[in-house]
C-alpha cells in the first residue's frame, strides 16, 4: 500500500471516473453525489502523504517506477519532493472545492462535465508526479483536452472562442517544449547511447551552453505560455471570462502552477548554466517585472469583474516567476509558496464571483453596487478573500509576497523595487472593485433581493480561509518542507551558492547581474540553517532561534539550530 | 510577563462582536468592547509595574518566517519606549472607546463599528509591541486596513469610501520605502530583529544607514501623513469622529514618529537622513498650518492641525530630540483627541453640523464641552504651563540647536496654530448662534471622558515628565541645553495668534473678510489647499489610468498582441484556403507541383552547398 502510494492519488479520480461512466445520465443528483464523493475521497487519500513525508530527506520520495515503453526509454516513474506535496496538496484540494462548487452551476450535461473534472484532476496530478519525461508530457498534454472542453462546452457567449484560443496557445507552446524535449533525449543518447526520458538520467547529459540556451528558449516557450508570462497572457483573460467557475478557479489554482513548476523541474535543475545566464535571467525577471505592474495596470481598467481578477493574475505569477530567477533560496521558496497563495487567493475571488454569477448571470462590475447591504456574509467573504490577495500580513499573500521581494532584493535590488509597485497596485485595483461592487447605495434595483451566501457556499470557502490564516500566522511547516528542495535547485543552479561545495567560491559567484553580494560567512551560515530540518523540533522555540537579542552574534544571519552543519568541512 | 495577551484582548473582542455582535444587545456590544481595552489597559499597567524597563523584555512565542536569509520570530518586546506607547494607545484608547458609546448611538452598524475599533487596538498595540521591524510592520499594515475600514464606516457615501481608499494607496506608497528599508537592513545586518540590528548599526557605513533611513522616512511620511503623502489624512474625516480622535489624531498616525525614534541607533549614525527627517517635519508643519488658517469644517481644521503637530514631532526626531517627539506625541494625543471628540460633541449637539459658519454663541448652549475644549486649545497653543507647551518648547529648543531658521519657522507655526485653533474656538462658541439646530449637551458617557482628557491636556506636561523617563532609552543622544529666552519667544508667538483671532473673530467680525478680499489669490490658493489634490489627479492618477486603459489595455492587450494572436489566426486560415486549390484532384497539376517542389528543393541545397564552399 505504502509504496503505491502515489499512484492511488494518481489514479483515484480516474477510477472514479469509470464508476461514473456506468451512472445514468439522468439522474444528475445521484452524479453530482458521486462526483463530490470522488473528489472528497481524492483529498482525503492525499493526507496520508503529509504524514508520512519525511521533511528534509534530499531526493524524491514515495517513488515508484515501472517500465513502460522500454524500446523509447519510457517509464512509468512518479515520485515527490517538497515542491510536488505542496502542489499536489493544493490540487486535491482545489478539485473538490470546484467540483462542489459546481453543484447549481452546471445543470447541462452533468454527467460529462464531471468526467472531464476527474480526468482533468488525474492529469494535473500526474504533471507535478512525473519523473519521467514522457509520462511528463502526456500529462501535460492531457490536461488540455478537459479544460478545452470545459470552456468550450460549459462555458459562456464567446466560449469557442476562447477554447480555442486556450488549446492553439498552449498546443503551441507543448510541441515547442516537445522539441526542447527531444533535443534532449537524442543529445543523451549521442553521449551515452541509451534511449532515456528519466529525468535522473538526463540530468547528467554533458551540454554545450549555447544547446542549453536553445533548449531553455524552447521549454520557456512551453512554460511562459502555462503561466502566463507577458506578452503571451492574452489567453488566459478570454478563457477565465468564458469558462464557468469551478474552470476558473481549478485554471488559475492550479494550471497555471504547471508552468512554474516546469521551470522549477525542469529548466533550472536540466539546464543550469543556461539559467544563470545573464542575459537568460535579465530577460526573464523583465518580463516577470513587466507582467506585475502591467497586468496590475491593465486589471484596474477592467470593467468586467472575472477579467478583472484574470489580469491580476498575470500580475501574481509574475511575482512567481521573479522569485524563481532570483536563484536563491529565498525567491524559490518564497515563489513556490505564492504559488499556493494565490492558489487560495484567486481560487476564492474567482468563486466570489461564481457565488454573484449565479443570482444575476452578469459579471459588469457597473451592474453591480451597494451589495454589502443585501449580502453581509457574502461581503466578509469577499474581503478576506480580497485582502488575502491584496497581501495584508497575517494572511497567506504577504508572507510570500515578503520572501519574493527579500529574494529579489538580494538578486538586483532594482527588481525589488520595481515589482514592490506591483503591491501599490495589487491594492488599487482590489480595492477599487470592492468598493464599486460591495460599497455605496444599491442603485440597481435587481439586486435588492438577491439572496445571502447559502451554507453549502459558505463551506466551500471556509477551508480556503483557514488555509490563508494559517500560512499567514505560521507558515514555518512550509517553509521546512521547502527548505530541502529549493536547497537542491539553488545548489544545482549556482555550485558555489552555499560555500565551499561547487568549484566556484560563494563570493565570486557574481553572475554579472550586479550585487549577489553574499560573503563567504553568510553563505556557511545559510547552511547551517539549511541543516535544521528536524521535524521533532518543529514549533518548539528554540533557545538561539530569532529571539536572542545577544550582542555576541556577528554579522551573519542568526542560525536557527545549533545542529552541527551539514557540509561542516566548509568552516 | 504575558505580553501577548495586551494585543490578545482586544482580538477576543473584535472576533467575538464580529462574529455574533449581530445579534447581541448594544450593552453586551459595549460590555465586550469596552472591557477588552480596559482589560488590555490594566494589563499594560500590571506588566509596567512587573518589569524592570531598564533592559528590553523580549518574548518569543514561535518562529514566523525561516527561508534562506531570513529569520524571523513572533516576538514581542517591551521597554521604556514601548511603555510609553502601551500607555497612550490603551488609556486614550479606553476613552475614547467609552465616548463612543454615546456618539454612536443612533448610528446603524453599532456592533461592526466597535469590532473594527477593537480590530485597530489589536494591530496598533502589535505595531508597538514588536520586537522586529516585520511584526511591527504587520501592526502597521493591520491598522491601516482598520483606518480604511472605518472611514469608509459609512459604506453608503461615496465620498467616505473613496477617502478610505485614498488612504489605504496612500499608505501602501509609503509601505513601498518600509519594503525596501527591511530588505536593505536583511541585507546588511542578516537580521530584522531590533536587539541585532542596533547592536550592529554602530558599525555600518554611513551610506547604507543613510539609505535606510530615508526609506524608512519614505514609509513614515505615509503612515503619519507627511509631505508629500499628507493627502489622505484630511480626507479621513469621512469617518466616525472617534475614529478621527483615536486612528487619525492620537494613535496610528503617531507610528511614524514612533518608527524613526526607534530606529534611532540607525538615524544617529545616518547625519543625512535624519535633517531630511527634520527638513519634512518642519515643511510640513508650515504647510499644513497655513491651510488650516483658511478652513471652515471644523474637522478639517483640526485635520490639518493634525498634520501640521504630526511635523513637529518629525522636527523633534529629525533634530535628535527623540523624547521631545515622543513626548510631543503623548500630549498631543491628548490635546488633539480632545479637540475631536470636542467638536464630536459639537457635532453631535448640531444634529450632524460641521460647517463652523452655521455655529457660534454656543459656549452657553454647551457649556462644558466649551470648558473642556478650551482647555484642549490652550494646551496646543503652547501656553505655559500646559502640557502643549512643554513638548513644543522641547522640540523647538533642539530646532535651534540644529538650525535656528528652524526654529523661528517653527515659532511662526506654533503663532499660527493658536490663531487657527482659537478661530475655531471664537466661530464655534462665540458670537452669536448662526444656524438652525436647537443645539443639546452630549451626556455624561461622553462628558466624563472628555473631562479626563481635559485634565490631562492642562496637567499632562507636568504629570508625565517623558523626556526624563526616555533619558536612560536614548542613550548615546545629545541633551540640548535649556534656554529661556527661546521659550519666551514661542510662547509670545501663542499669546499673539490668540490676540490676533480675537480681533478677528470676536472683536472687529468683518475683519477677517475684509481680510480675505485685500489678498484674494493667497485666499484662494490656501483656501483650496494649493490645489494639491488636483495636482496630483493631473500628475498621477489621470495619466496612470488613461495610460492603462488607452495604450495597456486597448492598445497593447487588445491592440498588439491579440492582434498577432488573432492575425496569425487569420493568416493560417487564409493560407488553408489558398493551399487548398492545390488539392484539385487534377493529376497534371499535382505533378507540376511535385516539379517546381523538386527544383526549390535542389535550389536551396545548391545555395547551401555554395554557402558552405565559400567558407
Amino acid at each position: 500500500m505504502d509504496q503505491h502510494l502515489l499512484s492511488i492519488v494518481l489514479l483515484t479520480p480516474l477510477a472514479g471516473l469509470a464508476v461514473l461512466l456506468f451512472l445514468p445520465g439522468k439522474s444528475k443528483d445521484l452524479i453530482r453525489i458521486w462526483a463530490n464523493l470522488v473528489g472528497f475521497a481524492g483529498f482525503l487519500i492525499s493526507l496520508p502523504l503529509v504524514r508520512r513525508f519525511q521533511v528534509g530527506t534530499p531526493g524524491f520520495q514515495f517513488e515508484e517506477r515501472a517500465e513502460w515503453i522500454p524500446s523509447l526509454g519510457a517509464h512509468y516513474h512518479l515520485g515527490m519532493d517538497g515542491i510536488s506535496l505542496l502542489l499536489v496538496m493544493l490540487t486535491t484540494l482545489m478539485g473538490f472545492i470546484a467540483i462542489l462548487c459546481s453543484w447549481n452551476a452546471i445543470q447541462d450535461r452533468a454527467k460529462e462535465y464531471y468526467a472531464m473534472f476527474l480526468l482533468l484532476q488525474t492529469g494535473m496530478i500526474g504533471v507535478f508526479l512525473s519523473l519521467d519525461f514522457f509520462l511528463f508530457y502526456v500529462f501535460w498534454e492531457l490536461v488540455l483536452v478537459p479544460m478545452y472542453f470545459i470552456i468550450g462546452v460549459w462555458g459562456g457567449p464567446r466560449k469557442l472562442y476562447a477554447a480555442i484560443k486556450f488549446f492553439l496557445y498552449t498546443l503551441a507552446g507543448s510541441v515547442l517544449m516537445l522539441l526542447g524535449i527531444l533535443t534532449l533525449y537524442f543529445q543523451h543518447f549521442d553521449q551515452t547511447h541509451v534511449y532515456t526520458f528519466e529525468i535522473a538520467d538526463l540530468m547528467k547529459t554533458t551540454l554545450s551552453l549555447g544547446t542549453q540556451q536553445w533548449i531553455f528558449w524552447a521549454f520557456f516557450i512551453g512554460f511562459a505560455i502555462k503561466v502566463p508570462m507577458f506578452p503571451f497572457h492574452t489567453w488566459l483573460p478570454d478563457a477565465h471570462v468564458e469558462a464557468p467557475t469551478a474552470g476558473s478557479v481549478i485554471l488559475a489554482a492550479v494550471l497555471l502552477k504547471m508552468g512554474t513548476y516546469g521551470f522549477l523541474r525542469f529548466s533550472l535543475p536540466l539546464l543550469p548554466q543556461a539559467s544563470v545566464d545573464q542575459t537568460i535571467v535579465q530577460i526573464l525577471a523583465v518580463l516577470s517585472i513587466i507582467g506585475i505592474i502591467y497586468g496590475a495596470l491593465v486589471s484596474l481598467m477592467q470593467k468586467d469583474w472575472k477579467k478583472l481578477v484574470a489580469y491580476s493574475s498575470v500580475s501574481h505569477l509574475g511575482f512567481c516567476t521573479l522569485g524563481i530567477f532570483s536563484l536563491n533560496p529565498n525567491g524559490i521558496a518564497g515563489s513556490v509558496l505564492q504559488q499556493i497563495n494565490h492558489g487560495i487567493s484567486t481560487g476564492m475571488l474567482f468563486m466570489v464571483i461564481g457565488v454573484i454569477y449565479e443570482r444575476r448571470h452578469t459579471r459588469e462590475i457597473s451592474e453591480y453596487g451597494g451589495l454589502a447591504h443585501v449580502m453581509p456574509k457574502f461581503a466578509v467573504v469577499f474581503a478576506i478573500a480580497m485582502l488575502s490577495s491584496a497581501g495584508l500580513p497575517l494572511l497567506n499573500g504577504f508572507v510570500g509576497e515578503f520572501t519574493i521581494l527579500q529574494g529579489a532584493f538580494e538578486a538586483h535590488r532594482a527588481w525589488a523595487a520595481f515589482a514592490v509597485t506591483g503591491v501599490i497596485l495589487g491594492a488599487a485595483y482590489l480595492l477599487w472593485l470592492y468598493q464599486r461592487t460591495m460599497l455605496g447605495q444599491v442603485t440597481n434595483g435587481k439586486n435588492l433581493t438577491i439572496p445571502d451566501m447559502s451554507l453549502r457556499e459558505l463551506a466551500t470557502f471556509a477551508p480556503l480561509i483557514a488555509w490563508a490564516v494559517w500560512i499567514g500566522i505560521y507558515p514555518k511547516p512550509y517553509f521546512d518542507i521547502l527548505r530541502q528542495p529549493v536547497q537542491e535547485i539553488v545548489q544545482r543552479v549556482r555550485p558555489g551558492y552555499f560555500g565551499g561545495n561547487g568549484p566556484q567560491n560563494a563570493g565570486n559567484q557574481g553572475l554579472g547581474v550586479g550585487g549577489w553580494g553574499l560573503g563567504p560567512g553568510r553563505a556557511v551560515a545559510d547552511v547551517v540553517s539549511m541543516s535544521s530540518n528536524d521535524i521533532a523540533a518543529q514549533g518548539l522555540p528554540q533557545q538561539s532561534n530569532s529571539d536572542g537579542r545577544s550582542a555576541a552574534r556577528g554579522p551573519q544571519p542568526p542560525a536557527p539550530n545549533p545542529q552541527p552543519p551539514v557540509l561542516g568541512g566548509a568552516q | 510577563m504575558q505580553l501577548w495577551l495586551i494585543p490578545l484582548l482586544p482580538l477576543a473582542g473584535f472576533l467575538i462582536n464580529g462574529v455574533f455582535g449581530r445579534r447581541y444587545s448594544k450593552s453586551l456590544v459595549n460590555a465586550v468592547a469596552i472591557g477588552s481595552v480596559v482589560l488590555s489597559f490594566a494589563w499594560v499597567v500590571k506588566t509596567l509595574l512587573g518589569v524592570d524597563l531598564n533592559t528590553a523584555h523580549t518574548e518569543h512565542y514561535f518562529t514566523w518566517i525561516q527561508s534562506g536569509t531570513l529569520s524571523i520570530g513572533a516576538d514581542f518586546a517591551v521597554d521604556r519606549l514601548t511603555a510609553v506607547m502601551l500607555l497612550v494607545v490603551t488609556g486614550i484608547g479606553s476613552l475614547i472607546h467609552i465616548y463612543a458609546i454615546g456618539y454612536m448611538a443612533h448610528e446603524g452598524g453599532y456592533y461592526r463599528f466597535f469590532a473594527y475599533l477593537n480590530l485597530f487596538m489589536f494591530f496598533m498595540l502589535v505595531l508597538v509591541l514588536g520586537a522586529n521591524y516585520l511584526v511591527l510592520f504587520v501592526g502597521w499594515e493591520g491598522v491601516g486596513l482598520c483606518s480604511y475600514l472605518l472611514i469608509g464606516f459609512y459604506f453608503d457615501k461615496k465620498i467616505a469610501t473613496n477617502a478610505g481608499n485614498k488612504a489605504f494607496i496612500v499608505n501602501r506608497i509609503g509601505d513601498f520605502g518600509f519594503s525596501l528599508a527591511m530588505f536593505y537592513i536583511v541585507r546588511n545586518f542578516g537580521s530584522l530583529d531590533f536587539g541585532t540590528v542596533f547592536g550592529q548599526a554602530a558599525g555600518k557605513s554611513e551610506a547604507v544607514l543613510t539609505t535606510i533611513g530615508l526609506l524608512l522616512l519614505v514609509g513614515a511620511c505615509g503612515k503619519s501623513a507627511q509631505l508629500p503623502l499628507y493627502v489622505w489624512l484630511p480626507d479621513a474625516m469621512a469617518g466616525p469622529t472617534p475614529v478621527s480622535a483615536l486612528i487619525h489624531a492620537a494613535t496610528m498616525v503617531t507610528a511614524g514618529v514612533y518608527m524613526c525614534a526607534r530606529s534611532f541607533p540607525i538615524y544617529v549614525h545616518a547625519p543625512d537622513a535624519m535633517s531630511a527627517i527634520a527638513i519634512v517635519g518642519i515643511a510640513t508643519a508650515f504647510f499644513a498650518a497655513t491651510i488650516g488658517l483658511a478652513q471652515n469644517d471644523i474637522k478639517k481644521v483640526f485635520a490639518y492641525s493634525t498634520v501640521s503637530q504630526l511635523g513637529y514631532m518629525f522636527v523633534g526626531v529629525g533634530c535628535g530630540a527623540f523624547s521631545a517627539g515622543i513626548y510631543h506625541l503623548m500630549t498631543h494625543a491628548f490635546f488633539k483627541a480632545l479637540l475631536f471628540l470636542g467638536s464630536g460633541s459639537v457635532i453631535h449637539a448640531l444634529s450632524g453640523e460641521q460647517d463652523m459658519r452655521n455655529m457660534g454663541g454656543l459656549r452657553k448652549k454647551i457649556k462644558w464641552t466649551f470648558l473642556v475644549m478650551m482647555c484642549a486649545a490652550v494646551a496646543i497653543a503652547g501656553i505655559p504651563p500646559f502640557s502643549g507647551f512643554f513638548s513644543k518648547d522641547a522640540i523647538l529648543l533642539a530646532a535651534y540647536a540644529h538650525a535656528p531658521w528652524m526654529y523661528w519657522l517653527g515659532t511662526l507655526t506654533a503663532g499660527m496654530t493658536a490663531f487657527y485653533v482659537f478661530r475655531a474656538m471664537f466661530m464655534t462658541f462665540f458670537g452669536d448662534y448662526r444656524g438652525h439646530q436647537h443645539p443639546h449637551e452630549s451626556g455624561p458617557v461622553m462628558l466624563i471622558p472628555l473631562a479626563i482628557l481635559a485634565v490631562l491636556s492642562l496637567a499632562g506636561g507636568y504629570l508625565f515628565k517623558v523626556p526624563e523617563f526616555l533619558r536612560p532609552f536614548f542613550v548615546g543622544v545629545e541633551e540640548v541645553p535649556e534656554n529661556f529666552n527661546l521659550m519666551i519667544y514661542s510662547s509670545l508667538a501663542g499669546v499673539a495668534g490668540i490676540a490676533l483671532a480675537w480681533l478677528m473673530y470676536v472683536a472687529k467680525l468683518g475683519m477677517a473678510d475684509s481680510f480675505a478680499g485685500s489678498m484674494k489669490g493667497l485666499y484662494t490658493l490656501v483656501y483650496n489647499k494649493y490645489f494639491v489634490d488636483e495636482i496630483y489627479d493631473a500628475a498621477v492618477v489621470k495619466p496612470l489610468v488613461g495610460g492603462s486603459r488607452l495604450v495597456l489595455w486597448k492598445g497593447m492587450d487588445a491592440g498588439f498582441i491579440d492582434g498577432m494572436v488573432n492575425g496569425a489566426g487569420a493568416r493560417a486560415r487564409n493560407l488553408g484556403s489558398v493551399l487548398r486549390l492545390m488539392q484539385s484532384g487534377n493529376i497534371r497539376s499535382y505533378a507540376t507541383w511535385v516539379l517546381l517542389g523538386s527544383l526549390g528543393v535542389i535550389a536551396v541545397i545548391v545555395g547551401i552547398a555554395s554557402a558552405g564552399g565559400i567558407r
